[in-house]
């Protein structure tokens, strides 16, 4: 019976325990990833524990991975009973959430840049003429400023901040001199709590560049070294890496 | 790289667009029928089934309220029609699935570790898991899905899920260390 005084805390380990699987996978709220972060930390048990979550998940990735893909009977088959199917009418009253999202969907990112340009330049001249008739006109009633800085900053040069790019993700060009192929590779999925500046001073920190992702499951593909490594060095390499906070998920690839 | 998202593609299956299901189709179908193809253990069945999961797809989407992702959406759908046929099946099927279980296990702890490395070992136990085992196995760890959606596809209360999550990966440690690697858990 768990009417002990230690009990409370037990309950709290093993409900903790229950979620290391999804921790592992990215999946849980902000919240409880920060609870079983906090309880791993001060749990080396846990944390022997955790590493067993870790490697049962990697294997089942490339378990499943290696079950292949159907051929491409089962879509002929498909569309060919598809196109069995009595036509239908277009049903215009679906779900707004979905229409919504397709009318910005249809949008290219330059219509987007520019609609939203568009829009902070109306909020601008709006603050503005709303500016005038509230400051400055009644200011104008009693007296005239004759010495109102000449320029202020303009208010529409919102432009991304410099870094926020992953690093390698879009210059490919600057891992140091590999050519695309060669050299020793990994996967890897970040933790889901990880910003974009953690990422990058992993990257720098270790010298790596991702040459392609996020595949799905988040999983990035990143040069380890720039020429093959032995399977010993690669996999304290890995361990090596995996220690670190940001990555969640790590494994060998070719 | 901008891409349509799911339940725009829904909406537009809904609609009758029959490009919006190529689109769907390909993004999903690898997925669906490996959870499938793990369930029924055949493939011409599982590749039988993905094509019945998508025309379900086709006809219902217009129902689709998005109240979960479409994959779980999905997901659900492929499972009720693996389970369907995993209830059709004879005796004599599954007197010859479990005879292939016990050959897999076959070897002495010995063999076994001098011929594999942990992590074959590790899928071979995987694989070697009860049907509802590998399931929760294979949605929480493969296929990405939270406590909740897990919880949607199988039909079962959240806290039943962490339970069997748990026993399934305690089922595990078992056979593996029947195969001589003890991971000093449970």
């Amino acid at each position: 019976m768990n009417t002990t005084k230690d009990a409370p805390g037990r309950d709290e380990i093993d409900e903790i325990e229950a979620l290391l699987p999804w921790h592992a996978a990215g999946t849980l709220s902000r919240r409880d990833s920060q609870r079983v972060d906090d309880a791993l930390a001060g749990d080396p048990e846990l944390a022997r524990r955790y590493a067993l979550v870790r490697e049962e998940l990697g294997e089942t990735i490339r378990l499943n991975e290696t079950l292949g893909a159907p051929s491409a009977r089962a879509m002929e088959k498909l569309f060919a009973q598809i196109d069995a199917e009595p036509k239908r009418r277009a049903t215009p009253s679906l779900n707004l959430g979905a229409r919504v999202s397709e009318f910005f969907a249809g949008l290219t990112p330059r219509k987007l840049a520019w609609s939203a340009s568009a829009a902070a330049v109306v909020l601008v001249v709006q603050a503005g003429v709303i500016a005038n008739l509230v400051l400055i006109e009644p200011q104008q009633a009693q007296f005239k400023t004759a010495s109102a800085p000449p320029s202020a900053p303009p208010a529409t040069t919102l432009t991304a901040p410099q870094g926020t790019k992953l690093r390698g993700v879009d210059t490919v060009e600057t891992a140091p001199a590999a050519a695309p192929g060669v050299g020793a590779f990994t996967l890897i999925r970040f933790a889901p709590q990880a910003t974009v500046d953690d990422v990058n001073r992993f990257l720098e920190n270790h010298q790596l560049s991702i040459v392609a992702g996020p595949a799905p499951g988040g999983l990035y593909r990143v040069r380890v070294a720039d020429t093959a490594l032995g399977k010993d060095e690669l996999a304290s390499r890995l361990k090596e890496l995996q220690a670190d906070k940001t990555v969640e998920f790590i494994a060998p690839t070719q | 790289m901008q891409t349509t998202s799911d339940e725009v593609l829904i909406a537009r299956i809904a609609d009758g667009d029959r490009l919006a299901m190529q689109v769907l189709f390909a993004r999903h179908h690898v997925r669906v029928y490996r959870f499938v193809l793990r369930l029924v253990r055949n493939e011409a069945t599982a590749e039988d089934l993905i094509s019945e999961v998508f025309l379900d797809v086709w006809r219902q989407a217009g129902k689709f309220e998005g109240r979960s992702a479409v994959s779980t959406w999905m997901l659900s759908i492929a499972r009720f029609k693996a389970l369907s046929v995993l209830r059709r099946r004879t005796d004599d099927e599954l007197d010859d699935e479990a005879a292939e279980q016990i050959e897999d296990q076959a070897d002495d702890p010995e063999t076994a570790l001098a011929k594999k490395d942990k992590g074959e070992v590790l899928r071979q136990c995987l694989t070697s898991l009860s049907a509802e085992h590998r399931e929760v196995i294979d949605l929480v760890y493969y296929h990405e899905k939270s406590v909740e959606e897990v919880a949607e596809i199988t039909g079962i209360p959240e806290a039943t899920v962490k339970t069997r999550m748990f026993y399934a990966r305690k089922k595990l440690s078992e056979l593996l260390k029947e195969q001589g690697i003890d991971r000093g858990w449970p």
